[in-house]
C-alpha cells in the first residue's frame, strides 16, 4: 500500500467533479469501517464491486504451487469479502464508456498502471481498462486520479449497469445509419447511479451499434442492444433485449424495430424498473434479464415494460441532450489529405496499412487501429500514444471490444509519419481484426473462475500465427479466434469463428487442462449466431487443432465461402471427426508437457492429486461413461442441425441422465433405474450433500438436470433445444469436475 | 521528503541472450522453495508485450521482474509496501534485494551462460509521483541520499549520476560506475 494516498486527496481537492469526489470519500470511509470490523463482508464486497474493485485469483490465500496447495501468509488478518483476504491484490476495472479516451486519460492510466499495478493496462472485451495486482487501500487514490481526468470506476462491476459499449468507429463509419456516440454517452450518464438501476439481482449490459451488418458493438449479446435506424428521416433504434453469453447464452430478441430517439432513455429506465422488480434476486444463476424474458415471454415482457413506461414521471434528461445531438461531431486535428507515397515501397507499412487502417467516410481521413497483443499496453506506450494522439488528432481515441485502441481522424497524408512514430513506440503491429489478433479473457492468470490458461494459449497461437504471417491465405487471415478461460465466456468465444473455453479432464490419473472447441459462431451482424462446443481437446494440442481446421477449410471451401458457411455446410460431425484423434493425452511419463498449462510451469492438478487410486488404468469406467455422454450431447447437436428438434432435446436429456448415472455408479449409490429414481438418488447423493457444487456456481448445473427432468415431456422449439444442449454440456462438464474433486479428496485421504 | 517505494533495475550485460520465458519455471520454483524473503503470490507472463515487464514474480511487498522496459533487459525489484527506517535504508534495501535476485537468477540452470547482470550500473526509480515527482525539488532531496549510498558502495567520485528530465516520468536516476 502506498504511503502517499492522503497526499492525492489533498492535492486533488476541488479538482474533481463534486459527485465523484463525494462518492470516493464515501468509499474511503467504508474501507476504514471494514478495517475496524464495522461492516459485514458481504456488504463490503458488493460496495467495492460497485466501484470496480474486483477479487483476483488466490485471494482466499490458497495457491497450488505445483507441488502442494499452500497458504499465502499475508500480514493482515482482515477480509474484504467472504473468503477474500484484505492484502490479496485485486483487479481494478475502469469504465470507459463506448471506449472514448483522450490523451490526458492515457497518461493517467499510464501513471496508475506503474504506481499501483504491474506496469500494464489491459483493454477488456467490454472496452474497459483493467489494472491487476492492486491493493484495496490504494483504490481511493487511484479513483481520485481517474476522476480528475473525467473517469469513474463507479458501477464497473457488481449488480449494476456495466460499461455501455459502442462501435469504436461510430461517427466515421462508412456503413452506419448515424453516429451513436451522443446516445451512448447520454445513456451512460443517465443510468449511472440512477435509483432505478440500483436494485438489480445481476449485471446489466447495454451496447450501441451504428448498423446491423457489422460486428462492432455486438448488439445480440447485450441486455439492451440498440442498433441505429433512420426511418422516414427520423432517427431511432432497432431495440434488442435479453441477450447475454455466460453459461447459457441467449441471443437478444427484437423488442421493437424502431424506438424513436426521444424514447430511448425512458424505455431503458422502464426496462430497468421491470428488471429490478421481476428479476431473480436470490439465485444469481438465473438473475439476468434473459431469464425474465424467458420466464414471462417476449410479448408479456413488452406489455409489462409499456405499462411501466406509462407510469414514469417525465424526466427532462430523457430529451435534453437531443438538442445537441445534431451538432455533435468530433473535430480533426489536421486538414484532410491524401496518402502520398514517395520513395521505394515499404512492405511493412503496406501490410500494416492493409489491416490497421480504415478509410473513414470523411474523405481524406482514416482510423488507425493500434493492435495490442492480448489487450496489453505498457505505461511507456500509453504515454507515447498520448503524444501521438495530440500530434496527429484532437485526441480522438477509443478502445475496442477486440482489445485494441483506435486513433480516429488521422489525415491520410500523415499515415507514414504516424506509422513511424507508432513503430518507434512498438505500437505498429499489423494484423488488427485478423486471425493473429486473438482475443482472450484473463483466465487462470488472474481470474478466480479460470479453468485453463486462455491468455497463455492466446499468446502461443498469436506467436505461431504471426510467424506464418503473410503466408497465411486471405481466407484464413480473416478469421476470428476468441478464448475464454471457462464457460462464462468473457472472451466471447460463442461468437468467434474458432472459439475456445477452458475445461479440465481427468486422464491417466491426472487432471489435464483442456479447451472445448466452439464452432458455428458469427462475429458479423452484431454477433449474428452463437456456436456450440463440439469437443474438448488438451490445451497443448489446440495449436494443432487450429492448423488442422483452417487447412481443411482452405482446401475444401467453395468459391468465396465464409468459414461460418463452410462449417454449416460440412456439418458438426465432419468437423468433430477432424479433431477426434487430438483428444488423446499421452501418459505422464512419456510427455509431461500435456499436464502443464500454457505460460505456466506448475503441474496442472487439483490439490495434490498425484497418481490416483486408479494408477495403472488408462481410463476409469466413469471417464468412459462421461465421454459417452459428451458424444450423446454432440449427437443432440447433430439432430438439431438436421432440424430434428424433439430428438435433439431427447438426446440432450438422456446424456444428462447418463452423466448422473455415471456418477451414481462410480459412488455405488443405489437407485431404482427409473428416470425419477435416478434424479432422486442423484439429488440425495450429490446435490443435498453439495458434492456436485463448485465454489462459484454452487449447484446451478445440477438444477439444469432437475429442470430438464421436470420438462422432459414438453415440446421444445429450436431455441429451447439449443439452450438445453448448452445446459447439458455444462452438466457434463460439472460431472467431470465433480469426479475430479471427489477423486482428489479420496487420494488425499 | 519521506520517500518510499524504490524501484531498482540492474541491466543485463550486452552479451546476455536468455529466453525470457525461462523465467516462468524459475520464478515458480522460487515460490515453491521460498527463495526470496517476500510473501510470494504468483508469476505473470508479459513476454508478448514488446519492451514490457517481461516475466514478473508478484509478492505482497514487491514485484520482481526479468524486465524489458524501454527495450533494455534487466532485473527489476519494485518495492510496493512501505518500509521503516530512513530513506537511505529503504534505498539500500531495494538495491540489496535487486542484487540478491540477480545473483540467484544468474545461477539458475535455465539461464546458464546466457544471463549476466552488469554490477556497474543501476537505475533507481521512485515509484510514487506524489512522494517524489520528477522535479528539481525531489532531486535536491534525493541526491544526498543517493550520494551517501553509492559513496559507501563504490567510493566518492567513482560514479556518475544521470537524471531523467521528462516531467511525465517517475523520478529516475541512473548511476554508472566510472
Ligand atoms: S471467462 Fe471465466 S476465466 Fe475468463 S474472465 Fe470470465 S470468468 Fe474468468
Amino acid at each position: 500500500m502506498k504511503t502517499s494516498n492522503a497526499l492525492w486527496k489533498a492535492s486533488l481537492q476541488g479538482r474533481l467533479p463534486q459527485p465523484l469526489a463525494a462518492e470516493i470519500d464515501k468509499f474511503e470511509s467504508e474501507i476504514l469501517l471494514k478495517q475496524q470490523g464495522k461492516m459485514e463482508d458481504k456488504v463490503f464486497a458488493e460496495t467495492r464491486l460497485r466501484r470496480g474493485s474486483y477479487g483476483q485469483r488466490y485471494d482466499n490465500g490458497q495457491r497450488h504451487d505445483g507441488k502442494e496447495s499452500r497458504q499465502i501468509s499475508f500480514p493482515s488478518v482482515h477480509t474484504k469479502g467472504p473468503g477474500t483476504l484484505w492484502d490479496a491484490p485485486g483487479m481494478q476495472r475502469i469504465k470507459i464508456p463506448y471506449g472514448g479516451l483522450n490523451a490526458a486519460q492515457l497518461e493517467t492510466l499510464a501513471e496508475l498502471s506503474e504506481e499501483y499495478s504491474d506496469g500494464i493496462a489491459h483493454v477488456t472485451t467490454r472496452q474497459d481498462i483493467q489494472l491487476h495486482f492492486v491493493h484495496i487501500e490504494d483504490t481511493p487514490a487511484l479513483m481520485r486520479r481517474l476522476a480528475a481526468v473525467g473517469i469513474t470506476t463507479r458501477e464497473a462491476c457488481g449488480n449494476t449497469v456495466r460499461n455501455v459499449t459502442g462501435c469504436p468507429i461510430a461517427g466515421v463509419c462508412r456503413t452506419e445509419a448515424f453516429d451513436v456516440t451522443p446516445y451512448a454517452h447520454a445513456m451512460t450518464y443517465f443510468l449511472l447511479g440512477h435509483p432505478d438501476t440500483q436494485n438489480f439481482g445481476r449485471k446489466f449490459k447495454v451496447s450501441f451499434s451504428g448498423c446491423a451488418e457489422e460486428a462492432c458493438a455486438l448488439a445480440h449479446i447485450h441486455d439492451i442492444g440498440a442498433v441505429a435506424v433512420v426511418r422516414e428521416g427520423k432517427r431511432g433504434f432497432a431495440f434488442y433485449v435479453g441477450g447475454g453469453l455466460g453459461t447459457v447464452p441467449q441471443q437478444a430478441k427484437l423488442m421493437s424495430d424502431f424506438v424513436p430517439e426521444e424514447e430511448l432513455l425512458p424505455l431503458a429506465q422502464a426496462i430497468g424498473r421491470v428488471f429490478a422488480r421481476l428479476g431473480e434476486k436470490k439465485n444469481r444463476n438465473t438473475a439476468r434479464l434473459k431469464f425474465v424474458i424467458q420466464k414471462i415471454g417476449l410479448d408479456e415482457f413488452k406489455r409489462v415494460v409499456a405499462e411501466e413506461r406509462r407510469t414514469l414521471t417525465p424526466d427532462p434528461r430523457w430529451t435534453d441532450y437531443l438538442k445537441d445531438v445534431a451538432a455533435y461531431r468530433e473535430e480533426p486535428g489536421k486538414p484532410a489529405g491524401l496518402l502520398q507515397i514517395s520513395g521505394p515501397a515499404d512492405g511493412e507499412f503496406d501490410r500494416w496499412r492493409q489491416t490497421n487502417v480504415y478509410r473513414q467516410k470523411q474523405s481524406g481521413y482514416a482510423t488507425v487501429t493500434v493492435t495490442l497483443p492480448l489487450g496489453d499496453i505498457t505505461a511507456d506506450q500509453l504515454r507515447a500514444l498520448a503524444v501521438i494522439a495530440r500530434r496527429y488528432t484532437k485526441e480522438t481515441l477509443r478502445s475496442t471490444v477486440e482489445q485494441n485502441l483506435v486513433l480516429r481522424w488521422v489525415s491520410e497524408r500523415d499515415l507514414p509519419a504516424l506509422y513511424a512514430e507508432l513503430k518507434a513506440a512498438e505500437l505498429a503491429l499489423p494484423g488488427a481484426g485478423t486471425i493473429v489478433d486473438v482475443v482472450a479473457c484473463p483466465g487462470t492468470d488472474t481470474c478466480k473462475l479460470g479453468i485453463s490458461a486462455s491468455r497463455g494459449l492466446a499468446a502461443e497461437l498469436r506467436s505461431r500465427l504471426m510467424a506464418k504471417g503473410y503466408e497465411l491465405e486471405e481466407a484464413i487471415r480473416g478469421l476470428h479466434i476468441k478464448i475464454s478461460g471457462c464457460f462464462n465466456s468473457c472472451g466471447q468465444h460463442h461468437v468467434a469463428d474458432l472459439g475456445f473455453y477452458g475445461v479440465s479432464r481427468n486422464k491417466n490419473g491426472y487432471t489435464v487442462p483442456h479447451f472445448q472447441l466452439v464452432l458455428g459462431g458469427k462475429w458479423e451482424e452484431n454477433a449474428g449466431a452463437y456456436g456450440l462446443a463440439i469437443g474438448a481437446v488438451p490445451s497443448k494440442r489446440i495449436p494443432e487443432t487450429v492448423d488442422r481446421i483452417t487447412s481443411r477449410y482452405l482446401a475444401e471451401r467453395q468459391a468465396a465461402e465464409s468459414f461460418h458457411a463452410y462449417a454449416k455446410r460440412i456439418g458438426k460431425a465432419a468437423l468433430k471427426a477432424m479433431i477426434d484423434d487430438l483428444a488423446f493425452v499421452p501418459p505422464h511419463d512419456s510427455d509431461a508437457g500435456y499436464y502443464v498449462d500454457w505460460s505456466d510451469a506448475r503441474e496442472y492438478t487439483i490439490g495434490d492429486i498425484g497418481i490416483g487410486e486408479c494408477a495403472g488404468e488408462v481410463v476409469t469406467p466413469i471417464e468412459f461413461q462421461l465421454t459417452a455422454c459428451e458424444r450423446e450431447a454432440f449427437e443432440a447437436q447433430l439432430a438439431l442441425e438436421d432440424g430434428q428438434v424433439a430428438q435433439a432435446a431427447h438426446l440432450a436429456y438422456e446424456s444428462m441422465r447418463n452423466a448422473a448415472l455415471a456418477l451414481l455408479g462410480w459412488r455405488l449409490t443405489p437407485h431404482d433405474g427409473t428416470p425419477d429414481g435416478i434424479v432422486a438418488a442423484f439429488k440425495t447423493a450429490f446435490y443435498d450433500t453439495e458434492y456436485f457444487f463448485d465454489p462459484f456456481t454452487g449447484g446451478k448445473f445440477a438444477q439444469y438436470y432437475f429442470a430438464a427432468h421436470e420438462q422432459r415431456h414438453q415440446t421444445y422449439d429450436a431455441e429451447q433445444a439449443h439452450r438445453l444442449i448448452e445446459e447439458t454440456q455444462l452438466f457434463i462438464e460439472a460431472s467431470h469436475a465433480c469426479y475430479g474433486r471427489l477423486s482428489a479428496q479420496k487420494v488425499a485421504a | 521528503m519521506d520517500i518510499q517505494h524504490f524501484r531498482v533495475k540492474l541491466f543485463a550485460t550486452p552479451g546476455s541472450r536468455p529466453h525470457l520465458g525461462s523465467a516462468i519455471p524459475v520464478f515458480h520454483r522460487w515460490i515453491q522453495e521460498s527463495r526470496v524473503p517476500e510473501t510470494t503470490i504468483d508469476v505473470s507472463n508479459y513476454d508478448h508485450v514488446p519492451s514490457g515487464p517481461g516475466i514478473i514474480l508478484v509478492c505482497h511487498e514487491a514485484i520482481y521482474g526479468l524486465d524489458e522496459g524501454k527495450g533494455r533487459l534487466g532485473l527489476v525489484y519494485n518495492r510496493r509496501t512501505a518500509l521503516e527506517g530512513t530513506v537511505e535504508d529503504r534505498l539500500r534495501q531495494a538495491l540489496g534485494a535487486a542484487e540478491a535476485a540477480a545473483a540467484l537468477l544468474e545461477q539458475e540452470p535455465e539461464f546458464a551462460g546466457q544471463l549476466r547482470f552488469d554490477r556497474n550500473s543501476w537505475e533507481v526509480v521512485v515509484n510514487d509521483r506524489a512522494l517524489a515527482p520528477n522535479t528539481d525539488a525531489t532531486w535536491t532531496a534525493l541526491a544526498p541520499v543517493i550520494q551517501k549510498v553509492f559513496d559507501s558502495r563504490i567510493g566518492a567520485g567513482g560514479y556518475s549520476v544521470e537524471r531523467s528530465r521528462d516531467p511525465r516520468d517517475l523520478f529516475t536516476a541512473t548511476i554508472s560506475a566510472a
